[in-house]
């Protein structure tokens, strides 16, 4: 029954480097290596990472479903976010303005730094500075915003009322849509993707 | 024949490799892939170790002051460290290791620089507060179907929207 290695667990540790070589490697091969072909998805050059984004979220929730149909894995036993509205809504509309502004997330960022990119080694300065200045400022700035609109560990089909299988239909949809709508955008006013 | 290896991968392909790479982090580990969870626990040890009297009295510290595991010891900074190795290697292959600014033609290194750092600071702010990243919050979240991962992403991707116009002279 998974998750296989204990929590804290020398295995664990290996396991983590394993899954991050992995997902470093995978990011660099998809182009995240760049901020130029990420920034790319604002101003509507290059869609990749939507698709990547979208592929991989759908991939990955749609093997979990059937992991736990098949008793293999138990969403119970797992990391799984409690939602809370505000912060989440306010806490990703500052990392929105980060992402039009520095071209990374941190992660990319740190894919990129990999390759030599001078610009992503300091966005990740940066990610250090705004840290600190978070939780220095903790108590008087962000804790009462930080702790309201609290849901529970709640997903999304129960929220709207659906069975688990048929909100990951919906993502799927959802997904296919999306992907629909940047191949008609990018044939519509003849966009390649590019190669930085 | 134009080499394969240096061009980047189908998008899809490698979006349904990540989706198993995230299942291989439930799968094997019960966690999800994350970015600023490693930062925040490198900022959480230099604090407790430089001034601990001052991390035991404060909220966002007091828990990293008195855990019995020194923090910087976390699932995340292995993982962390292991994109720095995926990255390094994938890039060797394909030939694109090389130290420099990339930024668009029409702005200069130094104003690459200054923004970058700007953006990786509202990150650092934005994934303190929403409790993770686009990878921790969003990509994981949305994994286990969670109304945070989607709620992050919509959060994410929307400001990004909004707010591309007054930063386009940045990229186009």
């Amino acid at each position: 029954m998974a998750p296989i290695f204990e929590q804290g667990s020398e295995w664990n540790f290996l396991a983590a480097l394993f899954i991050g070589i992995a997902f470093g490697w995978v990011l660099e091969r998809a182009g995240f290596s760049t901020s130029r072909k990420l920034a790319g998805v604002f101003y509507g050059y290059d869609f990749v990472v939507i698709k990547v984004f979208f592929t991989s979220a759908i991939t990955a929730a749609i093997g979990l479903l059937f992991l736990n149909f098949f008793g293999i894995f138990d969403f119970e036993s797992v990391w799984m976010p409690t939602t809370y509205t505000w912060p989440t809504l306010v806490g990703g509309i500052i990392m929105g303005l980060g992402f039009v502004t520095g071209g990374f997330c941190p992660g990319t960022s740190v894919c990129a730094a990999a390759t030599g990119k001078l610009d992503a080694l300091a966005f990740m300065g940066g990610i250090v500075l705004g840290i600190f200045f978070y939780s220095f400022t903790y108590e008087p700035i962000w804790e009462t915003l930080r702790k309201s609109g609290k849901l529970g560990k709640v997903k999304i089909g129960e929220l709207i009322g659906v069975q688990e299988g048929v909100a990951v239909l919906l993502f799927i949809l959802f997904g296919l849509f999306s992907f629909w709508l940047v191949n008609k955008i990018k044939k519509t006013y003849n966009i390649k993707d590019v190669e930085y | 024949m134009e080499d394969k290896s240096k061009k980047y991968m189908n998008p899809y392909l490698a979006g349904v490799i990540l989706g198993f790479v995230i299942m291989a982090a439930f799968f094997f580990s019960g966690e999800g892939l994350g970015g600023s969870g490693a930062f925040k626990d490198i900022v959480k040890t230099t604090v407790v170790k430089v001034a601990p009297e001052y991390a035991a009295n404060t909220h966002y510290f007091k828990s990293a002051a008195e855990s019995e595991h020194s923090p910087i010891k976390t699932w995340l900074i292995f993982e962390v460290l292991g994109v720095l190795i995926g990255g390094v290697i994938s890039g060797a292959f394909a030939g694109r290791l090389k130290l420099k600014v990339e930024h668009s033609p029409n702005i200069t290194s130094k104003t690459r620089i200054i923004f970058a750092i700007i953006g990786g600071a509202l990150f650092g702010i934005g994934s303190q507060l929403g409790r993770g990243c686009t990878s921790g919050a969003g990509l994981s979240g949305m994994a286990v179907m969670s109304v945070s991962g989607f709620l992050s992403v919509a959060a994410i991707f929307g400001s990004g929207y909004l707010f591309a116009w007054f930063f386009r002279k940045l990229w186009i």
